[in-house]
């Protein structure tokens, strides 16, 4: 059980050429993989093609092979598709549904659409939003929330569908620090409580440094970069590929630099 | 995953049943548009002013039962410039009209001209008011899981829901445009022609920007499981009641018949 990409290359129509290339990668129930990398470096298309969104709906074309729970995306239905993976995306505003008048219903919108009995679509949503903590903004108008809380009921609404990963596309770049770090609660606390394998693509790498298992750097379409997330995130090659580091190391080479000793007192202080 | 033997045993909560109060209200949305193209069918094809006037009564008498005569004001104002166009153009245009009130230079206005404008604002006025009301009094989302209900497909009930959604998000969007334009020198006030000239700047994002999300919204819904095949499970259906089926299909015979009357000349 597993999302594999297996020497995987995207290019979208029309383009001369390729946004992903050779990309070999795998994602497990319960683990967090992060995704980082400069902008244009491939991470939204990544997302697409892991969840089987690219070349599916998107359409272009796909070289070697995506496997959702060991099923070929390529001979997934669309709909089928979103059921084993949940897809987010950075604007909270265009992934309701524009159609509901409470928090409540836009969660249900998803499990509405299947068809299950109501008594089921109640409960789901109860669940999903109880698993990003969210369960008091049920009557709400979903047009009249925060940037936060939008992204949160988003996450809600696609928790919902109960698929076994999430495919996160940069959750937190419109929110504020306090926005991020709702946002990061909850996602800690659904990847906890869900069990479901996340794929995060995100620029805050102190959001990845607290939740990702393993990271991954694209350049140029390419992976730069892999390995455990304390690994990749300290690696020093990371600016070079665009990517900030965490606060924490960036913090910890300074220190360095001023020939005060770090220790690892300091370091869980500042954590 | 969660099993759902976890989950607190709430239910469906009373926001999402909520049932609308009131007499006209609480009708069904379907039978509230049968009603109100009956009553823009009399308007506009009962000749003269019985069929007019019957439309305004009742309809002012549906809105002061459920307590919209103010909404009802407000859109009858917006309404004001073509109304008053209108006026204006056949009180003094009237092709035919031969009884001068005054003669103003090269103006004459007519009384048969300011007869059949005040009839046709008339028709207009109630036109509006019979469709308005059924806006004021009736939420969406009501109407869409009953047209849904009666087997409107997702993909057009999703249309009609979006689309009727969208005008509010477009302002919004457009009043953060002009604020931005403005924070960056567009002059957006002032004189009409000045007005007009600071619409082009904001015509291009709103209009670039909505074909923009089209995408993300499309990918959004798709993960949402959007094309599953089936019936979508509704939450809330608004009642239908043996009273609603009898107004309903009576407001639909007596379209036919207004219809089939007219045509064949019978209405005068």
């Amino acid at each position: 059980m597993a999302i594999e990409l297996l020497a995987v290359g995207y290019r979208y129509a029309g383009a001369s050429r390729a946004t992903l290339r050779s990309i070999n990668l795998r994602l497990e129930p319960g683990r967090v993989l992060g995704v980082a990398g400069a902008n244009e470096s491939g991470k939204t298309t990544l997302c697409l093609a892991a969840s089987g969104f690219a070349p599916g709906v998107v359409g272009g074309h796909l070289d070697g092979t995506v496997l959702i729970d060991e099923l070929d995306t390529r001979a997934i239905s669309t709909h089928a598709l979103a059921l084993h993976c949940g897809l987010l995306f950075q604007n909270a505003a265009t992934q309701l549904s524009n159609t509901t008048a409470t928090v409540f219903e836009e969660v249900g919108f998803g499990p509405c659409n299947l068809g299950l009995p109501v008594d089921e679509v109640v409960e789901r949503v109860w669940w999903a939003l109880g698993a990003v903590g969210v369960a008091d903004l049920a009557p709400r108008d979903p047009d009249r929330l925060s940037g936060g809380q939008g992204q949160l009921v988003a996450l809600a609404s696609v928790l919902a569908l109960r698929p076994r990963y999430l495919v996160l596309d940069e959750p937190t770049s419109q929110l504020d620090p306090a926005g991020t770090a709702l946002v990061a609660d909850a996602l800690a606390r659904a990847a906890a409580e869900t069990g479901a394998g996340i794929l995060i693509v995100e620029h805050k790498t102190d959001v990845l440094a607290r939740i990702a298992d393993e990271v991954i750097v694209l350049a140029e379409g390419s992976v730069a970069l892999a390995g455990s997330a304390a690994e990749v995130l300290s690696d020093p090659r990371l600016q070079v590929l665009g990517v900030e580091p965490p606060a924490r190391i960036r913090l910890e080479r300074e220190v360095r630099a001023a020939g005060i000793g770090w220790s690892s007192t300091l370091a869980e202080a500042i954590a | 995953m969660i099993a759902a033997t976890e989950v607190p045993g709430w239910g469906l909560p009373e926001y999402v049943v909520r049932r609308p109060g009131g007499l006209y209200r609480s009708t069904n949305p379907s039978t509230k548009l049968a009603i109100a193209a009956l009553e823009v069918v009399a308007a506009f094809a009962v000749p003269g002013w019985p069929g007019v006037l019957a439309v305004f009564a009742a309809v002012l008498a549906t809105a002061a039962a459920a307590r919209c005569l103010r909404g009802l004001a407000v859109i009858g104002l917006a309404t004001s410039p073509i109304v008053g166009s209108i006026l204006l153009i056949n009180l003094f245009l009237l092709p035919g009209a031969a009884d001068p009130i005054a003669r103003f230079g090269p103006l004459a206005p007519t009384w048969s001209g300011l007869w059949f404008g005040l009839q046709t604002v008339a028709r207009l006025f109630a036109f509006s008011a019979a469709i308005a009301l059924v806006y004021l009094t009736t939420a969406i989302d009501d109407l869409l899981a009953d047209l849904a209900r009666r087997g409107l497909g997702r993909r057009a009930v999703f249309v009609v829901g979006a689309a009727v959604q969208m005008v509010p998000r477009t302002i919004e969007r457009a009043s953060e445009i002009v604020d931005a334009q403005r924070a960056r020198g567009l002059d957006t006030e002032g004189r009409f022609w000045r007005r007009a000239r600071g619409v082009v700047p904001l015509a291009a994002p709103v209009v670039f920007g909505a074909l923009t999300e089209v995408e993300e919204r499309t990918l959004a819904l798709e993960a949402r499981a959007f094309s599953a095949p089936g019936r979508q499970t509704l939450l809330r259906v608004p009642p239908d009641t043996i009273v609603d089926r009898v107004l309903r299909w009576a407001a639909v015979i007596g379209l036919v018949a207004i219809v089939g009357l007219r045509a064949a000349g019978r209405l005068g």
